[in-house]
């Protein structure tokens, strides 16, 4: 499937089939919720971002199931198509924007997603105190739903941010790996 | 013209503060207030001053933006204000230049201060010149609605609590390009 027949699926499911939310509700929410992480981990970023992924993961282990209702998508063929429909589908249809899909390896296992907008990221200005900037990943629960979602289809993927202009960077950009297919495997034996 | 810009939470702690000079009519932005720079505490001094005439103005006013509601007259200052539903003031001080002195130069620099408060109100229309002119009292308006909008933005980051100093470099920035903008 091409890269234009998926942004016209998401355009499609976005416009039919979405409950819209307002958008600062969504942005407002998010904030608040980082904003209390840092302070309850005494602003260890690090932390503060394992614990982001950690929901995120959670977040997208349930979000697969409602992604694949909505937009009734079968199998993709291989991580490149893969790649296209959680850009133009998925980021479509939850966050309505479609983040370009870029600078693939050369073994078609590792890209990245450059997000034009981030709807979470509005108004934010990161603390200070001359660590976020250095440490903190304000969306990184975006990493955690790809991984959690993936994972039920049998994706074992790594995705962390490598740039985001809340940092002062250009881009916001996010670098997604592919780790393995997982096989079905037979429960271990109980004897 | 000179301006000397601070926002007051509402609990009166100062969260902003700016001082810059006109851009209109050749100025370069650069305030230079009639203090030596030692004194330039004496701008707080006039702002905070002022705060008891916002307070007694601001329920007999149904508008945001109380146009300019008190003066200085030994620093010829002026004080604008723009008050915000969630009780932030926004607060500018204008003092208009020191006129180039051609009748005065023998007197001192005392004499300057008690002759500009009859000068400023002369002919001139332009927003350097007169602070209660009705393009300055418009003028100040676009600005503070300008920091209005930016404000609301900053005060939205989920990093940023009530009453806090306002530390953004982006909100400094913008309060800049719209001084240079409007004032």
């Amino acid at each position: 499937m091409s890269a234009t027949k998926a942004s016209r699926i998401g355009e499609e499911i976005w416009k039919t089939r979405i409950d819209k939310v307002n958008a600062e509700l969504v942005t407002l929410t998010y904030g608040t919720i980082v904003a209390q992480l840092c302070q309850d981990y005494d602003s260890n970023y690090q932390d503060v971002n394992k614990q982001l992924d950690k929901m995120g993961y959670n977040i997208g282990m349930r979000l697969i199931e409602d992604f694949l209702a909505k937009s009734g998508v079968g199998r993709c063929a291989n991580f490149r198509e893969t790649a296209d429909m959680i850009a133009k589908v998925g980021f479509k249809i939850f966050l309505n924007v479609a983040p370009t899909v870029t600078n693939w390896s050369s073994d078609n296992n590792q890209f990245s997603l450059i997000f034009d907008e981030n709807p979470l990221a509005d108004f934010v200005e990161l603390p200070d105190d001359g660590r976020a900037q250095d440490e903190l990943w304000f969306s990184n629960i975006l990493c955690g739903v790809l991984r959690g979602s993936l994972e039920m289809v049998q994706m074992q993927i790594e995705a962390h941010f490598v740039s985001d202009v809340l940092r002062g960077d250009d881009t916001t950009e996010m670098r997604v790996s592919l780790v393995r297919y997982i096989e079905d495997e037979m429960p271990p034996e109980e004897e | 013209m000179s301006y000397y810009f601070t926002i007051l939470s509402p609990t009166d702690t100062p969260i902003f503060n700016i001082a810059f000079g006109t851009s209109k009519s050749g100025g370069d932005g650069i305030a230079r207030f009639r203090f030596p720079d030692t004194a330039q505490y004496m701008n707080q001094f006039i702002i905070h001053s002022s705060l008891d005439i916002v307070e007694e103005t601001q329920w007999t006013n149904g508008g945001m933006y109380l146009k300019h509601i008190d003066t200085y007259p030994p620093a010829a200052a002026y004080i604008s204000a723009f008050l915000t539903p969630s009780g932030a003031r926004f607060l500018l001080l204008h003092q208009p230049p020191q006129l180039p002195a051609s009748n005065s130069s023998s007197l001192g620099a005392s004499s300057l201060l008690g002759a500009s408060g009859s000068t400023t109100r002369a002919s001139s229309s332009s927003i350097a010149a007169n602070p209660t002119s009705p393009q300055t009292e418009e003028a100040v308006r676009q600005f503070m609605n300008e920091i209005y909008e930016s404000y609301v933005k900053t005060a939205m980051s989920p990093f940023y609590k009530q009453g806090m100093e306002i530390r953004s470099p982006v909100f400094r920035t913008k309060v800049t390009a719209a001084g240079k903008k409007w004032l």
